[in-house]
């Protein structure tokens, strides 16, 4: 189950236009319509891809009055972040072996 | 040494480039002939449970390498590029392909910058620009060559059963 979860995140952050939406998102929060502005396509196509980036639960909504405005979702933005885990630990490993072989020049050189 | 430095990865959703961001607590001499001496390198690039080998390291503008990572059954893992400038002891831009890939041509560049800190420290910046998004994602996903090992691994379990 969370594994299909996952997988539907990376699937709503395929989306070259959904991706637009969370980085005009990430500045601020915004309504559909504010959000539509930016798009060529229409609004019923912005919709769609805010529907979908809700679903994964990318994005939180708040009611402001009549306004409805979408904010990011920190917590699932960080299973993306959790993607790089296993690239970021092959890097670390890497480097705490070469602080050692650093290390190890550093006294010889004295 | 007790405290560990972070390693900063970014990459961006939708993009072909990723980054490497790492500090050392020593001076940029010798961090660079860390990245540059054969004997210094297979000390640290490979790894952790595989065996590297230098199958060439040709140094310099111009130059080329192929290092080959070998795991405990015997399979090796090889990776080879073009080296088109080392500028020591500041800059180092080369191309990286890995040889386990079924098509030949997703080639990588990199671009490794190595920066003076105050208090003889080193910041390592690496940019890896990838042929494709696909590409870039391919990369981080499988961890590269630990990925691979660890689907042959998979492979030999099933074929136990």
């Amino acid at each position: 189950m969370l594994k299909q979860a996952r997988r539907d995140v990376f699937h709503a952050i395929a989306d070259p236009t959904r991706r637009a939406i969370l980085a005009l998102l990430a500045l601020q929060a915004m309504t559909p319509n504010a959000l539509a502005e930016h798009f060529d396509t229409t609004r019923q196509a912005v919709s769609k891809h805010i529907q979908v980036l809700a679903d994964c639960q990318l994005l939180k909504q708040e009611q402001n009055g009549t306004q409805i405005y979408y904010h990011l979702d920190p917590t699932k933005m960080r299973d993306i972040d959790e993607w790089l885990a296993p690239f970021r630990k092959l890097w670390s490993d890497r480097f705490n072996r070469l602080d050692k072989v650093l290390d190890k020049m550093k006294r010889e050189k004295k | 040494m007790i405290t560990t430095n972070e390693t900063k990865i970014v990459a961006k959703p939708g993009h072909q480039d990723l980054f490497i961001e790492r500090e050392f607590e020593a001076p940029r001499d010798l961090v660079f002939r860390a990245f540059s001496e054969p004997d210094l390198l297979v000390q640290w690039l490979g790894p952790d449970n595989l065996t590297m080998e230098i199958d060439k390291f040709d140094n310099r503008s111009g130059g080329s390498y192929r290092f080959v990572h070998i795991d405990e059954r015997g399979n090796r893992y090889g990776f080879n590029g073009a080296i088109h400038e080392v500028a020591p002891p500041e800059r180092v831009i080369r191309t990286f392909e890995f040889e386990g890939l079924p098509e030949r041509g997703h080639v990588a560049m990199e671009i490794a910058l190595f920066e003076v800190l105050p208090h003889e420290r080193t910041r390592l910046k690496i940019q890896s620009i990838f042929k494709s998004v696909e590409d870039r994602d391919g990369m981080i996903a499988s961890g590269m060559e630990r990925g691979m090992n660890q689907s042959y691994a998979k492979l030999d379990e099933l074929l136990k059963k």
